[in-house]
C-alpha cells in the first residue's frame, strides 16, 4: 500500500521578498515585484546597447539586490570561499531556500547548518532540485572569454552551469545522502520536482525529501530569447486571464519544500502543513512553445491528479493557475480547467481561480514551486491570493468562463478551503498538476 | 657575475649547459637555479602568497595559515584538484604567463611554482 505524504517545511525566494513570510506578505497586499530594466544597475552596462533586441519597456521579476551581499550574516552562515569560487547564482539560491525550508521543517540543529539526525535517517533523505536553464550567465560569459581570448576556462565551468548542480550542491551541505534528482521540464519543472518526490516516498523509496527548483536566467540573451519566441509582453505588464494580456514578465526565484510521509512526520512529531494527495502528467505532442486551444493536455493531467487522489472534479475548491499571461496559454488553460472540474458541480459551489504571475512574472522553472509553496499557504491560512492587474477576464466562446470565480481586487478569506489544484505546464508541451489537501489526519 | 647569468633564458642557458657538458639534463632542475628576466624570487615569494590569500580570504586554511615555501596546495592549504587549477590560473594572471598543463600537473607546493616561476623569462 502506499504511504500518504506529507509537507512539513517550506521556503523561498521570490522578487516579492527574501524569505516564504515576506513573499507571502507582499503577494496579500497587492505588492508587485515586477521592475523596468532601466531601472537595473547594469542597465547601461548590459541591456541599453541590444534596443534592438530588448526595449526599453521591458520589465523583469528581479529578487531583492541585498541578497547577493556576501557579508550578511547568512551568507556567512551558508557560504564558504570555495562555494563563491564553485557554484553559479542559480545554486546559491537553491542552498538558501533549501535551508529555509529545512530550517522551517524543524531539522536543523541550533544555530547550525547540520541536520539533526536523531530526526531522520540522512541516508533515506531524498533531494530533488531542478532548474530550467541553469547558469546562463556563466555560459554566455565563458563563451565569449573563449572565443575572444583563447584563455584557459575556469575549471569550475561545467560544475556551475550543469542544471542538477543545485540537488548536488544541496545534497553536499546537508549531508543529504538519500536520492539526488534533478528534472528540466522548463516551466514545469518545479511541480515535477516535488510530484516525483511524491511518487518516491509514496513507494517507500524515501522516507523525506527536500523538493523544488531554482531560477536565476534573467540575463539579456535569455531576455531577448524568450523576446524572439513572442512570449514576453513589451508593455511590462503581466495580467493572467486579462483580455489586455499580452505575454509574460520574465523573474528570477527559488522554492523548496520538505516532504514526508505521514508516519514519518508524525513520528518526529513535525508541524504538518499539509497533504499532498495527488500528481498529473501529460504531453501535449503537438507544438514546441504552443498549446492546443482546447487545452487538452491540461485536461489529462488534472484529471489523473484527480483520480490519483480518487477524488471529483466538484471536490476542487481552488486552482493556482499556471497563467502566464499569454494570448494562448491562459485560454487553452482556462478550456482545460472548465471542461475538467465544472461538471457535476453544486451551483453553490464556487471554483476558486487565480495566478501568482501578475505580481511575480514567471520564474521559469521555479514557478511551479514557488507557486505550489504559495496553494500550500492558501490551504494553510484560508486566504486565496488575488490574481494582480486582472481586471477584465477573457471570455470562452462557451461562457463557461463566467462560471470560474476570477479571484481579483483583493483576496478572498474562506474557511471552505479543503483541496486546491496547482498547475505547471512548459515548452515542449509538459502539463503538470499537483493536488493538496488541507491537513486532515482522516 | 651571477646576475648576468640569471638574465639568460633558461632555455638558452639549458642548450648552453648541454653544449658544455655534451649530454642532456633534466630542464627543470637546472631553470631552478635561474632567476627570471623581470623579477627576483623574494618579490615572486610575496606576489604568489598575495595570490594564494586573495584566493580564498574566508577560509580559515588559508587566513590564517603562515604561508612559506614548503606549504603544499592539498594538504595544508585544503585545496582540491579543482581549486588548484584555478589558483594556477590566477597566478598565471598575475605574472603573464602560461604554466604548461604537463608543468601545473606537478605543481604541488609554493615552493615549486615559485621556483617555476622565477625560471620563467616572460614572468613579469
Amino acid at each position: 500500500m502506499s504511504k500518504r505524504v506529507v509537507i512539513t517545511g517550506l521556503g523561498c525566494v521570490t522578487p516579492l521578498g527574501r524569505t516564504l513570510n515576506e513573499s507571502w506578505k507582499n503577494l496579500l497586499s497587492s505588492k508587485s515585484g515586477l521592475t523596468s530594466i532601466t531601472s537595473l544597475p547594469n542597465y547601461e552596462k548590459d541591456y541599453k546597447a541590444k534596443k534592438k533586441s530588448i526595449p526599453s519597456t521591458i520589465t523583469v521579476g528581479k529578487i531583492p539586490e541585498d541578497l547577493h551581499d556576501e557579508n550578511s550574516t547568512i551568507h556567512k552562515l551558508l557560504f564558504t570561499g570555495q562555494d563563491e569560487r564553485r557554484t553559479s547564482g542559480f545554486i546559491k539560491l537553491a542552498i538558501r531556500t533549501a535551508y529555509e525550508a529545512l530550517h522551517n521543517a524543524g531539522l536543523l540543529n541550533p544555530n547550525e547548518i547540520t541536520v539533526n539526525t536523531s530526526l531522520c535517517n540522512l541516508d533515506n533523505f531524498g533531494c530533488l532540485i531542478g532548474s530550467g536553464i541553469g547558469s546562463i550567465q556563466d555560459v554566455y560569459q565563458t563563451s565569449l572569454q573563449f572565443h575572444n581570448e583563447d584563455k584557459r576556462i575556469n575549471p569550475y565551468f561545467v560544475p556551475k552551469i550543469l542544471t542538477n548542480m543545485a540537488a548536488g550542491n544541496v545534497s553536499i551541505k546537508f549531508n543529504l545522502r538519500g536520492l539526488s534528482h534533478s528534472v528540466s521540464t522548463a516551466c514545469a519543472t518545479g511541480n515535477n520536482s516535488i510530484g516525483d518526490a511524491f511518487n518516491f516516498i509514496r513507494l517507500g523509496m524515501q522516507d523525506i525529501c527536500v523538493a523544488g527548483a531554482s531560477e536565476m536566467s534573467l540575463h539579456p540573451l535569455s531576455l531577448a530569447g524568450f523576446i524572439r519566441a513572442k512570449s514576453i509582453t513589451s508593455d511590462g505588464i503581466s495580467r493572467p486571464f486579462d483580455t489586455q494580456r499580452s505575454g509574460f514578465v520574465l523573474g528570477e526565484g527559488s522554492g523548496m519544500v520538505v516532504m514526508e510521509s505521514l508516519e514519518h512526520a508524525q513520528k518526529r512529531k513535525a508541524n504538518i502543513l499539509c497533504e499532498l494527495v495527488g500528481y498529473g502528467l501529460s504531453s501535449d505532442a503537438y507544438h514546441i512553445t504552443s498549446p492546443p486551444s482546447d487545452g487538452n493536455g491540461a485536461k489529462r493531467a488534472i484529471n489523473m491528479a484527480l483520480k490519483m487522489a480518487r477524488l471529483e472534479p466538484a471536490d476542487i475548491d481552488y486552482v493556482n493557475a499556471h497563467a502566464t499571461s499569454t494570448l494562448l496559454g491562459d485560454r487553452a488553460e482556462c478550456l482545460a480547467v472548465t471542461s475538467a472540474l465544472l461538471p457535476g458541480r453544486p451551483k453553490d459551489k464556487p471554483l476558486y481561480i487565480s495566478s501568482n504571475k501578475g505580481a511575480i512574472g514567471h520564474l521559469l522553472g521555479a514557478a511551479g514551486a514557488v507557486e505550489s509553496i504559495f496553494t500550500i499557504c492558501s490551504l494553510r491560512d484560508n486566504k486565496i491570493p488575488h490574481t494582480l492587474n486582472l481586471k477584465n477576464a477573457l471570455n470562452l466562446e462557451s461562457g463557461e468562463a463566467d462560471k470560474l470565480h476570477f479571484v481579483k481586487d483583493e483576496p478572498i478569506e474562506t474557511s471552505n478551503l479543503k483541496h486546491a489544484l496547482c498547475n505547471s505546464f512548459g515548452f515542449g508541451g509538459v502539463n503538470t498538476s499537483l493536488l493538496f489537501k488541507k491537513w486532515d489526519e482522516f | 657575475m651571477f646576475r648576468s647569468v640569471c638574465r639568460i633564458s633558461p632555455r638558452i642557458a639549458s642548450s648552453a649547459y648541454r653544449a658544455i657538458m655534451g649530454r642532456p639534463v633534466v630542464a627543470k632542475t637546472l631553470a631552478q637555479r635561474f632567476y627570471s628576466a623581470n623579477v627576483s624570487k623574494d618579490q615572486v615569494s610575496q606576489r604568489v602568497v598575495d595570490v594564494i590569500k586573495a584566493f580564498d580570504k574566508n577560509s580559515p586554511n588559508i587566513a590564517n595559515k603562515q604561508i612559506s615555501s614548503d606549504t603544499q596546495f592539498h594538504k595544508d592549504l585544503g585545496l582540491d584538484s579543482l581549486d588548484t587549477v584555478e589558483l594556477l590560473v590566477a597566478i598565471e594572471e598575475e605574472f603573464d604567463i602560461e604554466i604548461p598543463d604537463k608543468v601545473a600537473d606537478d605543481l604541488r607546493s609554493v615552493g615549486e611554482t615559485v621556483d617555476y616561476i622565477a625560471s620563467n623569462p616572460d614572468a613579469n
